[in-house]
């Protein structure tokens, strides 16, 4: 049996303390009126970050005319002011969704590894079961942060606003009153309630059997997590996509892609694999898993080298399509990202695809433990990088940092991560005992 | 390569207690034996419909593409209709031969040679369309990087048709080069096994000097999996950029995201129909059922499922975010309302009864193992397939932004015929591979005879997972040689004293075979009779039908004493009666 390291557990208690902390503080310091953020704009240019003020001379340059001026100086506050108080609650959702994913898409690998009936894995079942602990708590965090949406505590979700979909109102946008069937908040939270739950349930069952399994002289176990794989996997593959239209796309309730659930998944499942193969190494690094083997690493690195490739197949399909035809409406959603997102959006290509590319291409390096430690931990912050760009453009704009909200968010989700799985590991033996394939998997050798 | 310890749980790949020579005379034997009536039968008709459709190209390119049924709207239609279909059929061989290869799924290894060779068949049909559809074909080389005393440099590389070419060309000569890889050792098998100096020189040809060598071996083995590695990306970029053709444009239902990976599972849909719909009657016609097993056929209808599960979330996609985008145009997509009662509807739902409801029978265990319905639903795909791609091209067009402009689609002859002239030199490239190629990857099968085969797995299970897999050669099989003057084949079943008195005790009876004087029938005409126990009967000297006529119910006995495989399987078929008939006929 595994138990968890007194320096691990403090290391996590110490993230989540600084990490609570630093989400506090940007909650904070938060501006409440135009006036205090032309302090922070001012203060900011000063430092030589011009970048928001930059665009508001563009603005200025733009309109010689006195009267309109200071109606969209006025009007310009105001949308930096919203900026800013969005801020730490995107930054809070950005590392929620990061943390979250890592668990459901763990489960989601978990899951083919039973629907497929693969031989090379089944050792490092118990540390997937391990990894998709979090998602209980992952779920009622992000479940609880879109209630706070739509009570109006932030404004994420733009399209939540009444007023919008009011003919009468001045604000009333037509397009978002079309979609009024899809973009309600009562419908939005009940199919996430039910995707959430129905995710939670496979979750808990696949566990449960796989537990059983353990004092079990039959193979019914087996044959219901098979069943019950192929079924969440069906069930994930309609709801996944619903869930990165509601939870992302809606942001930004104009623009849509058909690719973009797929696109979500990809970061979710590379990323999610990174997180088994460091979960992994840890454990044996940590004197356990003696019967997982490097070809067992070496498959797990061959996955991340390989969804890695997929993820920037999908990033380009998506870019190069809708910036081949550059159609106004669809272009907008890149043209925010290229514009004030530069370094990110395409940095992240480096750390999401050149990067693992070149580091794992070789055989023998897949091999090599540090390896692809070091290359899982370029593919996570690069996915974070990816989640980050999925929200921050739609909700705070120009008006970007990486700083104390983000960060502690990033902290706090790390620690409480890290103190759930490791402490999901030791409630169960680290090799499942009446698996099948459980010989076929100790012997895999490559 | 593999993991070399096998699960017990998992179901035999081989079946039939095959040896390795066994699998080396049932790959074989299709390339030794003769063509049967049914075989010049198909191949005729499949001649005459190509025949057919070359006329109709002929017609086609010197007159000129208003022979087809296109118009100002729908100025695209079957050509790249039938273009996409047959690309995406190739996808499966890739697949199978790739892909599956990395997983290192070990049921690929029964089916990848035929599949491999659907995939070059098919995009060989592919890759005429676009030639034809180009108005002047004789002009064709200006999609290649030529001089540019030639005219400009590649005239217009924005454009997606040119990165097809590109695609195109290195999908088929990649899968060609790995299908080939393969064949080496297995046309050397062919070779080494040729009786005329003829057979024996074009196979030597073929297999480019084989030596069944370690080193050949391990070269082999790696550049199988380079090549496998070089495939993959080719599975995802060949039908990536063919839905570039359309998703780059503005054309509202062209224009979507979601097409490249969309099309890629689509195209891997459709190839492996048609690889089920090849295989479940070649398995069938050519002896190959321990081969390709009902298992074989299942998982097949496994990736069909999932391929077809992501297909349907691709359509659920687009109709919805047809909707949700709020633009008008949307509502005459291939995916609408708009589409299914408008007066396309019939082509509307043919495509979701074919791809989206028949294709959920295969949920069903029961179903997806039973080989007949299996056959039918993947025809039916197939069918389904077609008219997906048909709907994404006609069903768009023909609405366009203009009212006044919209317009129907109907194919003249000419197109039709061209169609059906590709689906006829495609079974006709098909047939003649049936007949000469081995079909069976036989030296990647024995490599997972002992893990997989059906025989080996009960030993471990009776005797237990570390029992030795050979056999102890006795050395009185080299006394019997003298006896009977045969190949060495049955030396295993021979190798004791009373086995051998029952041979002699045999040939007492039934005559004995003398090579100077007469001849050897085909033994194979007897029903019941294959290549393996004619093998088996010449082993024990037994040649005419003369002999086998002479059998009663005591050498019946003996023979089962002797050959003890299907004990009373000559009884039951009456293979004196039978060979009395064919010594009379």
């Amino acid at each position: 049996m595994y138990t968890l390291p007194g320096k691990l557990k403090l290391l996590a208690i110490v993230f989540m303390v600084i990490g609570a902390i630093g989400i506090a503080s940007g909650f904070l310091n938060t501006p409440s009126n135009t006036e205090e953020v032309k302090e922070l704009l001012a203060s900011h240019s000063e430092n030589g970050h011009g970048n928001a003020t930059a665009v508001h001379e563009k603005i200025k340059e733009s309109h010689n005319q006195v009267g309109i001026e200071e109606s969209h100086e006025n009007e310009h506050l105001e949308h930096a002011l919203h900026a800013y108080q969005n801020r730490p609650w995107s930054a809070f959702y950005v590392a929620a969704f990061f943390f979250f994913m890592l668990s459901l898409g763990t489960l989601v690998f978990y899951a083919i590894q039973y629907a497929a009936q693969a031989g090379w894995s089944p050792v490092l079942f118990r540390v997937m079961e391990g990894i998709s602990a979090y998602l209980p708590i992952g779920s009622i965090i992000i479940f609880a942060f879109l209630i706070a949406s739509a009570m109006g505590l932030n404004h994420l979700f733009h399209w939540m606003d009444p007023d919008l979909v009011n003919p009468e109102s001045e604000h009333f946008d037509e397009i978002i009153f079309g979609k009024r069937g899809w973009l309600n908040t009562p419908f939005f939270l009940i199919r996430i309630a039910i995707y959430l739950g129905v995710w939670n349930l496979f979750g808990y069952i696949l566990r449960k059997n796989s537990i059983k399994g353990d004092s079990s002289d039959n193979l019914t176990w087996f044959k219901k997590n098979f069943k019950m794989s192929v079924g969440f996997l069906a069930f994930f593959i309609v709801t996944e996509t619903i869930m990165a239209w509601d939870w992302f796309m809606s942001l930004d309730p104009h623009w849509y892609s058909t690719l973009y659930g797929w696109y979500v998944f990809a970061t979710m499942i590379v990323s999610a694999i990174t997180v088994i193969a460091l979960v992994t190494i840890t454990l044996k690094a940590q004197g356990f898993l003696e019967f997982v083997n490097d070809s067992h690493i070496h498959d797990l690195a061959k996955y991340m080298f390989g969804f890695s490739i997929f993820w920037t197949y999908l990033w380009f399909a998506q870019f190069m399509l809708i910036w081949y035809a550059d159609i106004p409406e669809e272009a907008t959603y890149f043209v925010t990202r290229i514009d004030d997102y530069k370094l990110l959006f395409f940095g992240m290509l480096v750390t999401n695809f050149v990067f693992p590319f070149l580091v794992l291409m070789n055989s023998d390096f897949k091999r090599v433990n540090w390896f692809v430690v070091l290359a899982g931990i370029v593919i996570l912050i690069g996915h974070y990088i990816d989640v980050y760009l999925l929200v921050m453009p739609t909700t705070v704009g120009e008006h970007w940092h990486i700083g104390i909200p983000e960060l502690g968010a990033v902290l706090f989700f790390l620690g409480l991560f890290i103190f759930v799985i490791f402490n999901a590991l030791t409630k169960a033996p680290l090799l499942q005992k009446n698996n099948p394939f459980i010989r076929e998997s100790k012997h895999y050798h490559y | 390569m593999a993991s070399h310890y096998e699960a017990p749980i998992r179901t035999p790949l081989i079946t039939g207690d095959k040896t390795y020579h066994d699998i080396s005379v049932d790959v074989a034997a299709p390339i030794e034996g003769k063509a049967n009536k049914s075989w010049w039968i198909v191949f005729t008709i499949s001649l005459v419909a190509f025949l057919w459709g070359l006329g109709c190209i002929i017609y086609t390119i010197s007159t000129g593409i208003g022979v087809w049924g296109l118009n100002k709207t729908i100025n695209w239609a079957w050509d790249i209709t039938n273009f996409v279909w047959w690309v995406g059929i190739g996808h499966a061989g890739t697949l199978i031969s790739a892909v599956l290869l990395l997983f290192r799924q070990k049921w690929r290894m029964g089916i990848n040679r035929s599949a491999e060779a659907m995939t070059i068949f098919a995009v060989i049909q592919a890759g005429l369309f676009p030639i034809i559809h180009m108005g002047r074909p004789w002009l064709a080389y200006w999609v290649l990087p030529i001089p540019n005393q030639f005219g400009s440099l590649w005239v217009n590389f924005n454009s997606p048709l040119l990165w097809d070419v590109f695609a195109i060309s290195t999908y088929l000569s990649v899968s060609l080069v790995f299908w080939w890889t393969g064949l080496l050792p297995d046309f050397a098998m062919i070779r080494d096994r040729a009786k005329t100096p003829f057979t024996k020189k074009i196979y030597g040809i073929l297999s480019f000097g084989w030596s069944g060598r370690a080193k050949d071996w391990q070269r082999f083995e790696e550049v199988s999996l380079v090549l496998a590695g070089l495939a993959t990306p080719l599975v995802l970029s060949v039908h990536t950029i063919v839905s570039f053709d359309f998703a780059t444009s503005v054309v509202p239902g062209w224009h979507s995201t979601i097409y490249p990976p969309y099309f890629v599972a689509g195209a891997i849909f459709s190839g492996f129909a048609m690889v089920q719909t090849l295989l479940i009657t070649m398995r069938k016609v050519s002896n190959l059922e321990n081969y390709i097993t009902i298992l074989h056929i299942e998982n097949m209808n496994l990736v069909i499922l999932l391929t077809g599960g992501i297909v349907t979330v691709a359509y659920l996609t687009e109709y919805f975010i047809g909707w949700y985008s709020g633009i008008p145009y949307e509502n005459y997509t291939y995916l609408s309302f708009g589409a299914a009662t408008g007066p396309y509807w019939w082509a509307f739902w043919a495509l979701i009864i074919c791809n989206l409801i028949v294709p959920l029978t295969l949920w069903v265990r029961k179903w997806r193992r039973n080989i007949i319905w299996t056959f039918i639903v993947s025809i039916i795909i197939n069918i389904g397939m077609w008219f997906e791609r048909f709907d994404i091209i006609v069903i768009d067009l023909s609405k366009d932004r203009l009212p006044s402009s919209w317009s129907m689609f109907s194919p003249t002859f000419v197109d039709i015929g061209i169609f059906m002239g590709t689906i006829g030199f495609f079974f006709v490239l098909f047939l003649l591979y049936a007949r000469t190629f081995p079909v069976i990857a036989q030296a990647e099968v024995k490599s997972i005879l002992k893990s997989s085969g059906d025989n080996y797995k009960r030993l471990r299970a009776e005797k237990g997972d570390d029992t030795p897999h050979y056999t102890e050669v006795s050395a009185k099989a080299s006394v019997k040689k003298e006896t009977v003057k045969t190949e060495k084949l049955a030396s295993e079943e021979l190798s004791e004293n009373d086995k051998k008195d029952n041979i002699n005790n045999l040939l007492d009876s039934l005559g004995a075979f003398d090579p100077e004087t007469q001849t050897a029938d085909d033994l194979k005409k007897i029903s019941g009779v294959g290549p393996v126990m004619e093998q088996k009967l010449h082993a024990l000297g037994i040649y005419t039908f003369e002999q086998v006529s002479k059998m009663t119910d005591k050498e019946y006995d003996l023979l089962d004493t002797i050959i003890n495989e299907f004990p009373g399987r000559a009884k039951r078929d009456d293979w004196a009666g039978q060979a009395s008939k064919l010594k009379n006929s």
